[in-house]
């Protein structure tokens, strides 16, 4: 039996909160975290699968044009070899996330230096990729790639244009106003799983184990891509090594091994090299953001302008939302927003962790920062004077915003000094050593769900969805939530994720996973507690459970009679999202220190207050939290992508190259949340946290750099080159 | 990965047997040479396991100084008592390079024959003089940033990437080479590795069949050792710039000024003059400037690591202020 729930007003009733068993919020660990460090939860290539002949992707060496031409042959002779494939029905890129449809196929045409063109089957790993390494390949070029995004003419996004009032006049006339551009480099999801898949075939039905985010939709792209019905494909994806966004949509590798799987009629395992999945998967796109801020000589805005540009291959919807909360963040009456985007051929560009606010939010707040030492106002207190009302653009009410606390109570937590500031205030031995801070925003993503919660006949649970966990704690949190419902301890809620077999979740993305399953098995597990109501007589409202037991002294298992009982709760978000905005918010503080000879920027210690709706487990949240604002130091200072300016591939594109931060540049961290509950973002009160740890955090730093040595910078990442060439003598 | 045959060599004579020919390699840790062999760079029909051939000790010498065995790895090397207390600038080269596990692994001969980490170097599909001569260099008109600024040619202006061989320079060490004959010769690290010029394929002065059996080290001398390593990350990185500084100061007045310097060109980096110019002279903000003069005079950077200059004259700076400190 299902259960549809479509929300369509706020719901303030607050029901979790009057549960009796007292574990949802808990800091409970990883429920799954002990298989994960003992070896023996099985990322997708290691399935153990019996007869399975390996498959390596052969990738494009020019940059745009046709393949005329594979000499298979020259490498079906070499040992081991069994297969060349290059099936027009191969994918040449990733789906991007929620596609719900084959990405671009047709191998033979190469968009991207890089490109997957063909796949090498054969008995081992080494001899594929040794035939992969040997395939000789024709080509015809095409000369006109254009590479670089500042040379093309850009195409403007209109949906996401916005112009009010008359922002040239409130610069001109505005008591303060700031006009600076800044610049971030092209970044990777670098998650530690690399992309891999083992397909097998039983007549016409398809398995799949592979590294995937988003199994929902991803069914619906690799059925696509093989001119499959659905009900014929099964995805299995029940440990995720990190995806960040680029495992959202079908990758390279997944098509690729299920054909390669039905041509030699043998299982095959496609694991991307490090390299490819550098070079083939997903960047973020690199931004020029220009902003404009215009304000009385109270600090209060009258102007907002944030253009940005971004990149993508020509043909792909996605462009980097950079704006995606500077629609909303701040007020100001006069506003001038635009997002435009050049086609270039470059690798595709999609969503990497908060794809829009992870660059956008850096530079506005790094410019909020200058406006605030022209204003001569301390940058808290310039925040809290711009928090507007309402959303500024669409008039309607925020779902929940705590932003003022955060600010607040962040800057308490941290010891925000909100004396006058100047650079160079602090000089210890070599270091200068100064503090900045920055406003978080991530808007609030929310997604249909299913899920099916089954109380066992024994008095246990078991909830049952294709929802992911990506690492983030998803197993966790919905046995917490059963548990809390159901009058359960955590550890007797079975959690069984990503499989396609079970209803569909909502996939791991955008931070919408925990409020969209969460709310699925909430409205199931409110399913089951009905009828266990009407066989005690109560009302579901009425009705406490706690330990297996009703209020009433009756046991689940004497209730149960000896059979299961199975809800499936379907949650479908309402048109309530169009009566309010809704993000998460938050504030981070930074202390950096700055080598006055060398340029070096090393973080002493960060914090970050957030308010996300309800806390589902302290530990996982405040993980999610820690996660984030790494990602924001390495935004800050390290990570770039290079491509090369002549044919346009990623230059480094290996761990030891791509600068994540490693553990010595993770400092003191701290976390505050915000507890709040938001009773228009979902049935749980409860919004994304996964990605708002990082929306942000890079300003902290850029504005404490300044802080500490007057090195006002423009460019992200901060490297010592670029600290140097800023640093006044 | 292409087929390779593997053999374990018993003994020195075994090795340089095994090497004695150009589609052959030693392996010691395999940490850079796996590396490369997977990506194809490197394909060797044959590796040779040295990892078995005991010179792996560190040992003194009649002379007071120490005999570091090619086989010793880098954590040993940079843990052990006498490097700590004697030669501290070599184990803080050592433990600013790569990672605790890494260094586990590499060792003393490894480390100095480690090629270059030159982003067209590792691609087998881009150009690279170096990987295959007459290609032409990827880098020149690409992305230089980790590129060098002294010594480079117009066929290659990869770096020498490693740390530990720029305090092994400033401290004079010496490479102790065996023959496949079995005769043995010594050449001090500072000439051991080379400029790219016309032959950037070239490295170093091992010839076929010669393998590195020990590097030593002359007996300790006094004075401050600083190894400082500027990189964009704390760890885990290799050198944007770095300096080994030996260096003494009496009486006010440098007494002694060895310095050798990584990531500027294609060997550790060092240059007579400047020790000549900081020698008997008062420690001053102009003096250290005089020295980077010196260092940078024929400096010419590729764009994107024009920033090396500016950089590597004010780590002069740092480390001669910093031994002008300790000497105080
Ligand atoms: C991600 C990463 C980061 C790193 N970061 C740094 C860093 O910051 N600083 C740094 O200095 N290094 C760094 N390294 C490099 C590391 O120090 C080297 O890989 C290591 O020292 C090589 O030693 P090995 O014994 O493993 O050499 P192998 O890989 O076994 O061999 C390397 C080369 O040396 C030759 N060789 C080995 N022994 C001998 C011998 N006795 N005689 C002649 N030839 C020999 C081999 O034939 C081969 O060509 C890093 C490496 C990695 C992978
Ligand atoms: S710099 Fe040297 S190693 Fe790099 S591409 Fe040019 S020739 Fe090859």
């Amino acid at each position: 039996m299902t259960v549809h729930f479509k929300q369509d007003t706020p719901d303030d009733s607050n029901r979790l909160d009057g549960m009796k068993q007292g574990v949802l919020g808990k800091s409970i660990r990883r429920v799954e975290g002990m298989a994960k460090v003992t070896g023996t939860a099985p990322y997708s290539a290691e399935y153990p699968i019996a007869d399975c002949a390996e498959g390596v992707l052969v990738t494009s060496t020019i940059t745009r044009g046709k393949v005329v031409s594979i000499d298979k042959d020259a490498v079906l002779s070499m040992p081991g070899v069994l297969a060349v494939i290059d099936d027009p029905a191969m994918t040449t890129r990733a789906a991007q996330g929620t596609a719900d449809e084959a990405p671009q196929q047709e191998p033979g045409t190469v968009c991207y230096w890089g490109q997957p063109i063909a796949l090498v089957v054969a008995e081992t790993f080494e001899q594929a990729r040794d035939a992969a390494k040997h395939l000789p390949i024709n080509y015809r070029e095409d000369p006109s790639a254009p590479l670089d995004p500042q040379a093309v003419e850009a195409e403007e996004q209109e949906d996401e244009t916005v112009r009010q009032g008359d922002l040239d006049h409130a610069m001109a006339t505005a008591a303060h106003s700031v006009d600076v551009t800044y610049t971030t480099k092209g970044h990777a999801s670098a998650a530690m799983e690399p992309h891999a898949s083992i397909a097998q075939w039983d007549g016409d039905k398809l398995t799949v184990y592979a590294s995937l985010q988003m199994l929902n939709y991803n069914i619906s792209e690799l059925a696509d891509a093989l001119g499959m019905e659905e009900e014929n494909v099964r995805l299995v994806s029940r440990f995720v090594g990190g995806g960040f966004g680029s495992k959202l949509g079908v990758s390279e590798d997944v098509v690729a091994a299920a054909i390669a799987s039905k041509e030699v009629g043998r299982p095959v395992r496609v694991v991307m090299s490090r390299q490819q999945v550098f070079q083939c998967v997903m960047r973020r796109s690199e931004t020029t953001q220009h902003l404009r801020l215009a304000a009385d000589e109270n600090g209060k805005l009258i102007g907002f302008g944030h253009h940005a540009l971004v990149s993508n291959l020509p043909g792909e919807t996605f462009a980097e939302p950079v704006l995606q909360s500077s629609h909303f963040l701040y007020g100001g009456e006069n506003r001038d927003l635009m997002l435009e985007v050049a086609r270039i051929h470059r690798m595709t560009a999609g969503s990497v962790r908060a794809p829009g606010e992870a660059v956008g939010m850096p530079a506005l707040e790094g410019a909020m920062d200058v406006l605030a030492e022209k204003a001569g106002i301390d940058p808290v207190e310039l925040r809290l004077k711009n928090i507007p009302e309402e959303d500024p653009e669409e008039g309607l009410p925020f779902s929940s915003h705590k932003l003022a606390e955060c600010l607040r109570q962040g800057a308490d937590a941290f010891g925000w000094d909100s004396g006058p500031r100047s650079p160079r205030h602090t000089c210890e031995g070599e270091w200068w050593v100064g503090t900045g801070m920055a406003s978080a925003a991530r808007v609030h993503n929310i997604a249909e769900a299913k899920s099916r919660v089954t109380l066992k006949a024994d008095g246990s649970a078991v909830v049952e969805t294709d929802m992911t966990d990506i690492g983030t704690g998803t197993y966790t949190i919905l046995a917490q939530l059963a548990g809390e419902m159901l009058g359960l301890e955590p550890a007797q809620v079975l959690v069984e994720l990503g499989d396609t077999k079970n209803p569909r979740g909502p996939g791991s993305g955008g931070s919408w996973g925990a409020a969209s399953i969460g709310s699925a098995v909430y409205i199931a597990c409110k399913a089951v507690r009905e009828e266990l109501g009407q066989r005690l007589g109560v009302g579901e409202t009425e009705l406490e459970l706690k330990d297996g037991k009703a209020a009433s002294g009756e046991s689940l298992v004497s209730l149960l009679d000896g059979n299961d009982l199975s809800r499936e709760g379907h949650y479908e978000p309402g048109d309530i999202k169009d009566d309010f905005t809704a993000s998460g918010f938050g504030a981070f503080f930074a202390q950096v220190r700055v080598n006055r000879f060398t340029g070096e920027t090393r973080v002493d210690r960060m914090l970050g207050a957030f308010g996300f709706g309800r806390v589902l487990n302290h530990k996982t949240a405040r993980s999610q939290c820690l996660g984030g604002i790494t990602w924001s130091i390495g935004v800050a200072l390290t990570e770039a992508l290079e491509f090369d300016p002549r044919d346009g591939h990623l230059v480094n594109c290996d761990l030891a190259e791509y600068h994540v931060p490693v553990h010595r540049d993770v400092p003191d961290l701290e976390v505050v949340l915000v507890e709040e509950r938001d009773p228009a973002a979902s049935p749980i009160q409860a919004k994304g946290i996964g990605e708002l740890g990082m929306c942000g955090g890079a300003a902290a730093i850029a504005n404490a750099i300044y802080n500490a040595c007057g090195a006002r910078i423009f460019d992200y990442p901060m490297t010592p080159d670029r600290v140097l060439a800023a640093m006044p003598d | 990965m292409r087929p390779f045959s593997y053999s374990r060599a018993r003994t020195l004579g075994d090795a340089a047997q095994l090497t004695h020919d150009d589609t052959a390699l030693a392996i010691a840790g395999g940490t850079n040479l796996l590396d490369l062999m997977k990506l194809q760079v490197e394909t060797p029909e044959t590796l040779a396991d040295i990892s078995r051939i005991g010179f792996g000790g560190i040992e003194d010498t009649d002379d007071g100084g120490l005999s570091i065995g090619a086989l010793a790895s880098n954590t040993e090397t940079a843990v052990h008592p006498r490097v700590r207390s004697d030669y501290p600038v070599l184990a803080r080269a050592i433990l600013a390079g790569a990672t605790q596990q890494l260094r586990n692994k590499a060792t003393t001969g490894g480390n100095l024959c480690q090629r270059t980490r030159c982003f067209y170097f590792t691609n087998i599909d881009q150009p690279c003089n170096k990987r295959e001569p007459g290609s032409g260099c990827g880098a020149i008109d690409g992305i230089a940033k980790l590129h060098a600024v002294l010594g480079t040619s117009d066929q290659c202006i990869a770096t020498y990437p490693g740390d530990m061989a720029v305090a092994l320079s400033a401290l004079d060490a010496q490479v102790e080479i065996a023959k496949s004959g079995g005769d043995t010769r010594t050449v001090p690290v500072r000439d051991f590795h080379c400029l790219p010029g016309d032959t950037p394929w070239r490295e170093n002065v091992l010839e076929e069949g010669e393998l590195i059996t020990a590097v030593t080290l002359p007996a300790p001398v006094g004075g401050t050792q600083i190894y400082r390593k500027v990189r964009e990350r704390s760890s885990y990185a290799f050198a944007l710039v770095s300096v080994a500084a030996v260096v003494e100061i009496e009486d006010g007045k440098f007494t002694r000024a060895d310095l050798a310097f990584g990531g500027l060109a294609h060997k550790p980096w060092q240059d007579p003059r400047i020790g000549e110019a900081l020698m008997g002279k008062v420690p001053s903000d102009d003096l250290f400037d005089k020295a980077a003069d010196i260092l940078l005079e024929d400096a010419r950077g590729f764009g994107e690591n024009d920033f090396k200059i500016p950089l590597a004259r004010r780590t002069l700076h740092a480390v001669l202020q910093n031994a002008t400190e300790a000497a105080a």
